[in-house]
């Protein structure tokens, strides 16, 4: 298959389909950090994440046509007010999901996913009754049209390195409050021991709500920037959730790490093999890879060494 | 194994004949040849709710990926079906006559390697029922011996459900792509398309669900099924007293995988298509309600369920597609909120005793009384 291309152009290839797999790899670490909380940290499978990272969508294409008709001078900067009123959005929506449906149900992980699954087709639905069925796609600002030159042959779109400086930002910020801040640690004690976590004064329904919140936010934003890079449907949602659930699962469920370590990987096979083969197949091997790599290795890639 | 107790006790006896009466004589006398056609179809994922009655509700395991065997248990009837269809005469029109018509579209000048023992009745009756119960026994082996279980079987079945769906779609010219295997004429030369080989079709698919209802039950009351519900309940402790726990495991997803296929052929064979949208992640889920709705612990439950839920879907998506997905959105959650043990849960909570009191009423207080301490096992 690489019979046909010179040296340098398999290398441009490369780097081009790098960075196609860059842009996907942004939108899985986006889904999965929101997924490596709920699911990692909290143990519930939440099949209607895909759902939440579309409402994110949803308010991003609202404001931006807020803006074209009534604020048309600041367009260019709409999409950072539309970030946080997708965050916001998502989460609040996911508070409500927790308090109503989630809580009743820590115990039983399994119920959790079809729950969460009736919720999800309840939402598709929705948005279809709202918003239509047709696909809809957000204009632009003049700034992130374009792409930079960088070679003769390698050329990067502007959104797509706008999308990744998002990815990183968050992740950063994710890591941050999980793992340093005061809150985090709350969370982190209630994971490991919901009862002592109680005995010592932390409330720990406060605790799950807010932290389902905040996964659900995080998709919200996932959504936000996945506007930037395609359009939206009200089912586009359920095609990413099958495949971040193996980021996560793949990664290793409790570790921030190889969740970001796994979507790199998994991106990365399935966008360069993408150039070689159809897209299915790309798909299709990607995923037996995984599949089977998780069949050798169950506990993922970056498991910590705790005996069950 | 010694069975110390009778097949069927009283209330199951009771559910086993309501079920035989209105398969073999209530709706093949009240509904016309189309509406029949309808609950035959229905009736093929009773089968797979069947196995995962047998798989989730008593061994624990919730499989989503029941779809990928009901899919591959059509796809080897509707590969014969096809074969015999597109026969050459059939085809003449085809650049390469003799091959299926979607084979032809897509530039393939002969018939796949894999498609060739298709030609025989015999091997493809045998590979609706080796083929997924292989394909079990490899995943099963290779999760259930490392203890995967639980969140991480559920979502690696799915996983294998949207890889077979992917495939199947993408390898156009060997499947029949995203279409399928349409028009499929006769099974030996005998046409399978008019009414009357409808009806005798359903038949035929009400007489395998009783035997695979009867070979579940048999596998519930031997010692089998109760390793099963002692696995669920307390993993460890079975492993403990020497059991090995993953070949109980395998065996139950295998043979939840094996009912699954069955459905599958019946489906092929009565619908008279077979295509990716029955394979997916979304049927494999819906399949799994169906078993929820109906009673993940009852196999007379399930398939009740099973039954029910689609003929819900067919008549509220007639009339009011909008609502449909509301109403098996809420119906999902309400089922794991409110009544875990689904309909068949509601049914022993609430009618059965006031059945019961109907009965024994006539009878003197002590016979009462004898009934209640040999019946009065502990509920689930």
């Amino acid at each position: 298959m690489f019979g046909d291309y010179s040296l340098g152009d398999l290398g441009s290839i490369f780097v081009m389909q790098g960075f196609a797999g860059l842009i996907l790899f942004s939108v899985y670490v986006l889904m999965a950090l929101g997924l490596a909380i709920i699911f990692g940290q909290m143990g519930v499978i939440n099949m209607a994440h895909g759902e939440f990272m579309i409402l994110g969508a949803y308010v991003t294409w609202m404001t931006s046509n807020f803006f074209q008709s009534y604020l048309p001078s600041l367009f260019s900067g709409y999409f950072f007010l539309a970030m946080i009123l997708a965050f916001v959005a998502s989460g609040a929506l996911g508070m409500l999901v927790e308090w109503v449906l989630i809580r009743h149900l820590y115990k039983r992980p399994l119920d959790t996913l079809l729950a969460t699954w009736g919720l999800s087709l309840m939402l598709q639905q929705a948005y279809r009754s709202v918003f239509g069925a047709r696909e809809v796609g957000v204009e632009l600002p003049q700034w992130m049209l374009g792409s930079l030159h960088v070679t003769d042959s390698i050329e990067v779109p502007i959104n797509g390195v706008f999308v990744m400086c998002l990815t990183v930002l968050i992740t950063v910020g994710v890591a941050y409050v999980m793992y340093k801040s005061r809150w985090g640690r709350q969370v982190r004690a209630v994971v490991q021991n919901r009862i002592m976590a109680g005995a010592v004064g932390i409330n720990t329904e406060k605790v799950d709500r807010y932290t389902f919140g905040l996964g659900c936010g995080i998709a919200g934003v996932a959504g936000s920037a996945f506007t930037m890079i395609g359009s939206t449907g009200p089912t586009s949602g359920q095609l990413y959730i099958v495949d971040t659930f193996l980021v996560v699962v793949f990664g290793g469920a409790a570790s921030l790490l190889g969740t970001i370590a796994s979507a790199f990987s998994i991106s990365q096979t399935q966008s360069t093999l993408e150039f070689f083969l159809s897209g299915s197949m790309a798909k299709v091997l990607t995923l037996l890879a995984v599949v089977g790599i998780l069949m050798l290795r169950p506990q993922g890639l970056f498991a910590l060494k705790v005996r069950k | 194994m010694v069975i110390n107790l009778r097949f069927f006790n009283r209330s199951e006896l009771m559910g086993f004949i309501v079920l035989a009466a209105v398969l073999f004589v209530i709706l093949p006398l009240s509904l016309d040849v189309f509406r029949l056609n309808l609950v035959a179809k229905y009736l093929t994922y009773a089968f797979v709710a069947l196995g995962l009655v047998l798989c989730w509700g008593y061994g624990g395991i919730l499989s989503l990926g029941q779809g990928v065997f009901f899919g591959l248990g059509g796809y080897c009837m509707a590969m014969f079906l096809k074969l015999e269809a597109s026969s050459v005469e059939n085809t003449k029109i085809q650049s390469t006559p003799g091959i299926p018509d979607f084979m032809d579209w897509n530039q393939i000048t002969s018939l796949p390697l894999f498609w060739q023992p298709f030609h025989s009745l015999t091997f493809t009756i045998l590979a609706i029922i080796l083929v997924p119960g292989i394909f079990a026994l490899i995943i099963g082996t290779a999760m259930f011996k490392r203890r995967v279980g639980g969140t991480y079987f559920a979502i690696i079945t799915q996983a294998v459900a949207a890889i077979l769906t992917i495939l199947i779609v993408g390898q156009q010219g060997y499947t029949g792509g995203i279409n399928g295997m349409t028009d499929l004429r006769t099974l030996k030369g005998w046409d399978i398309r008019p009414d009357h080989a409808k009806v005798i079709l359903y038949f035929v698919e009400v007489v395998l669900l009783f035997a695979c209802i009867g070979i579940a039950q048999f596998i519930r009351l031997t010692k089998l099924g109760r390793i099963l519900v002692a696995m669920r309940e307390q993993e460890d402790r079975v492993r403990f007293s020497g059991y090995s726990v993953a070949n109980f495991k395998i065996f139950a997803f295998c043979m939840a995988a094996v009912f699954a296929a069955i459905g599958g052929a019946m489906f092929a064979l009565n619908v008279g298509f077979m295509s990716p949208s029955f394979v997916g992640i979304v049927p494999s889920i819906e399949m799994v309600i169906y078993t929820a709705v109906g009673g993940r612990m009852s196999i007379f439950g399930a398939i009740w369920g099973a039954i029910l839920v689609n003929f819900a879907k067919t008549s509220l998506s007639e009339s009011f597609p909008q609502l449909w997905l509301f109403g098996l959105g809420a119906l999902f959650i309400a089922v794991v909120l409110a009544f875990p043990n689904g309909l068949s849960g509601l049914w022993a909570d609430y009618v059965q005793p006031r059945i019961d009191r109907l009965f024994t009423s006539r009878k003197s207080k002590s016979a009462w009384k004898d009934n209640s301490v040999a019946d009065g096992a502990p509920a689930e």
